[in-house]
């Protein structure tokens, strides 16, 4: 089976060790995690991982079950790139001298979409939020400039499709209360 | 969001009272009604210790001789009784010294609640005395865990602790609480946990699936059942009986199912895996359905998995949604506790026999009989041998007894020869493997079944694991039997060292101390077997001991066991020599 970049939502409680236990998931079966990003989500005291891993889907399936049978997951979903909308942030810090100077460059970051973040005589800060590819375009083009440091953030994500967190939760709380 | 609170009105308020977080613990276990608990004492869990002083007799706590033999003896406890088994221990090393327990009660599905010091919280993370982050090392083994620094956390994660280890499919959980919060006061006031709502222990019944399942079961030529122990753990024993009965199928176990149905049922035809019997082995690459209830198609039962069952539709009854199609496809996955879904599927299934297709496990045991089990039982010529004794040991039992094993050659040999009338009867570690868990599990069996015969059935290598536990049964007078099949060789390693590392025999040679002598250190009455002719009045003397009994039986250095599916072969590529 082919392997393929999956996008892993996980709604969680918000759990301290909650992040170590779902990385440890990852480390039994030795799969790498090519990003991560952890931040609450759009239900209340929810807090949603982004994982992204390049497994097999037979993989990502099992893998999903083991993750939703920790106590503090509420739900995972995989998704592939064309099931998402999704976006990556990186900031650049290149080297004032070299950059002022050139006017081509300066171009090609108002033509990326490229966003200048702050200005000092010794560096500036550009910022650029897109896909992978156009990050890293930007960082091909800025390397000869003198980069001084260059960070990128981890794939964030929310799918075409819905994930009704929210009326998962109701259920939760109905069948507890029932049973 | 709105929730209904019917559930916890009813619940009686108790006025609550003031007391150390220490205390606070004793009462949630009291609450939980645990009378048992296992463990070892150290100072970051002092004050735990101070109150259990206090309420001895309320709660009966059990000095093990290391913490690794409280973990066993409270998995041993929870096997036998379905309750969950608890035990204690201090920070750092005495935490780290549960690890192997729970690893084992993880893979085993065990209920069980580890409680552990850590030190103050103001010293977390300094590395301080006796410090170790066992929330952090015990994460990956254990289906719960969460470190408590305040006092007044303690009444709802012990509620929690226990309610996730006995739910659903059970599993340990470890709860580390640090020094001062065991002496800050709280207001005690006790709720047992009734739900959690991101943790759905049983998954909803699809009918339309146990409908699916039984019309494939009814229209089948030659099912065939492997249960596991699902079925215990779901108290399903007697659904088991009548669904195996009424569709007339031949019904294989799991290691773990041992026990789950008596071993002398018409319909029980023996043991799946490595060294499973050879007819449920062969015939599952012959059966049409296969129909798995309560297991987890372990690499030990299915052999090569790219040859296991290919020919037959798959059922898979289970608890544990992440166990379905983990390992084996299954056709139709009925999920859910199986004392509720078999009981439904009961309702759909016609009554049938399979006589001819039963017939077939009826030839293949005659084959393996004739060349492995009559040998073994009726050896009259040569060394012991291990069958031989569990074989004498059934004489005198009758198959009530409670038998504990622990890992390698002689395991096997019980499993196979072992006859159980009753459930919760076969105490083992299957999924892990742990040598060395025999001797404290069948101390917490005996204790928490006490009116029955416990028997541990060792090898002279796991018993020096944890021999130090002889102490605990010297002191609290518990009455198990021990049995130590003495081979000299850390047998099943210096087997497979035979047959596929020619005999290149690598550190497996034992050479062994006087167990008799050492038993009769611990003032433990003793005896040694070398001879046929003494096995009988040995075992029976044994047997009749009122109190704890030690019995060293010299074995042939060299049996191996068989039938065997080596490893990558195929279950019907299993050898019989």
């Amino acid at each position: 089976m082919e392997k393929k970049n999956y996008t892993i939502s996980i709604y969680t409680e918000n759990n301290i060790g909650l992040l170590s236990r779902i990385a440890a998931i990852f480390l039994k079966r030795h799969f790498n995690i090519e990003s991560i990003t952890a931040s609450k989500s759009e239900v209340n005291e929810v807090m949603r991982f982004i994982i992204v891993v390049e497994i097999t889907e037979e993989q990502v399936k099992k893998i999903i079950g083991q993750i939703e049978k920790q106590i503090e997951v509420i739900r995972a979903y995989y998704h592939t790139d064309e099931e998402l909308i999704f976006q990556e942030t990186a900031l650049y810090k290149v080297n004032s001298a070299e950059f002022v100077e050139d006017l081509t460059i300066q171009d090609f970051i108002k033509e990326t979409n490229a966003r200048i973040v702050t200005v000092t005589p010794k560096f500036f800060v550009i910022e650029k939020t897109g896909k992978r590819h156009e990050i890293d375009n930007l960082y091909d083009k800025l390397k000869p400039y003198g980069l001084m440091q260059f960070v990128r953030s981890g794939k964030i994500a929310v799918s075409k499709n819905e994930m009704p967190i929210s009326s998962i939760l109701e259920d939760f709380n109905t069948i507890n209360i029932n049973s | 969001m709105e929730v209904k609170t019917a559930k916890k009105e009813k619940i009686i308020k108790q006025a609550p009272t003031t007391v150390s977080g220490a205390e606070a613990v004793i009462k949630c276990l009291l609450e939980e009604g645990i009378d048992t608990i296992y463990g070892y004492p150290g100072g970051a869990i002092m004050p735990v210790y101070d109150e259990l002083y206090k309420y001895q007799d309320k709660l009966h706590h059990v000095l093990t001789r290391h913490e690794q033999g409280a973990t066993h003896a409270a998995q041993g406890y929870a096997r036998v009784t379905g309750k969950v088994g608890v035990c204690i221990a201090t920070s750092g090393p005495g935490a780290t010294n549960l690890v192997t327990g729970i690893a084992d009660a993880q893979i085993d599905s065990t209920p069980m609640v580890c409680i552990t010091g850590q030190v103050g919280s103001h010293l977390l993370g300094s590395d301080a005395f006796q410090e170790t982050d066992i929330v952090g090392i015990s994460t990956p083994v254990t289906k719960w865990n969460y470190q408590v620094t305040k006092a007044e956390e303690i009444p709802e994660v012990l509620a929690k602790a226990f309610y996730i280890a006995r739910s659903g499919r059970p599993g340990p959980v470890l709860i580390d609480i640090t020094k001062d919060a065991q002496f800050a006061s709280l207001e005690f006031n006790y709720k047992k946990c009734t739900g959690i709502r991101s943790y759905k222990p049983f998954p909803k019944v699809n009918l339309s699936e146990i409908e699916r399942a039984a019309d494939l079961i009814n229209s089948a030529k030659k099912p065939m059942i492997v249960f596991g122990q699902g079925v215990i753990l779901g108290g399903a024993e007697a659904l088991l009986q009548q669904v195996v009965e009424k569709a007339g199928i031949p019904s294989a176990w799991t290691i773990l199912g041992l026990s789950a149905m008596a071993t002398d049922h018409p319909l029980n035809v023996g043991m799946v895996g490595m060294h499973g019997n050879y007819g449920p082995n062969v015939l599952t690459n012959d059966c049409d359905v296969l129909i798995a209830i309560g297991m987890r198609f372990d690499d030990r039962v299915t052999g090569n998995l790219e040859h296991y069952a290919k020919q037959a539709k798959v059922i898979h009854f289970e608890i544990d949604p992440a166990e379905i199609d983990k390992n084996v496809k299954a056709e139709v996955a009925v999920l859910g506790d199986v004392k509720e879904t078999l009981q439904l599927l009961l309702g759909f299934l016609k009554s049938k026999n399979h006589d001819a297709w039963h017939q077939k496990f009826k030839d293949l045991y005659k084959i393996e009989y004739d060349k492995i089990i009559n040998n073994e039982l009726n050896g009259k010529e040569g060394k012991l041998g291990m069958a031989e004794v569990i074989d004498e040991i059934n004489t005198s039992s009758k198959g009530d007894a409670i038998i504990v094993s622990d890992v390698g050659q002689h395991q096997m040999v019980a499993c196979r020869y072992a006859k159980f009338n009753k459930t919760r009867s076969n105490v083992t570690s299957g999924g892990l493997g742990t040598m060395g868990f025999a001797l404290p599990a069948a101390i917490g069996a005996k204790m928490g079944m006490p009116e029955r015969e416990v028997v541990a059935i060792i090898g002279d290598g796991g018993y020096q694991m944890t021999i130090q536990e002889l102490g605990t049964i010297f002191q609290t007078k518990v009455p198990v039997k021990i049995v130590v099949l003495n081979n000299g060789f850390l047998g099943m390693v210096r087997q497979w060292q035979q047959m596929f590392f020619d005999k290149r025999y690598a550190s497996t040679e034992l050479i062994n101390p006087d167990f008799v002598a050492i038993a009769k250190g611990y003032f433990i009455k003793a005896k040694k077997v070398t001879e046929r002719s003494e096995l009988k009045d040995a075992i029976k003397e044994m047997m009749d001991s009122p109190e704890a009994y030690f019995l060293e039986v010299k074995v042939e250095q060299e049996e191996n066991v068989f039938p065997m599916i080596p490893t990558g072969a195929s279950v019907s590529d299993i050898r019989l020599e």
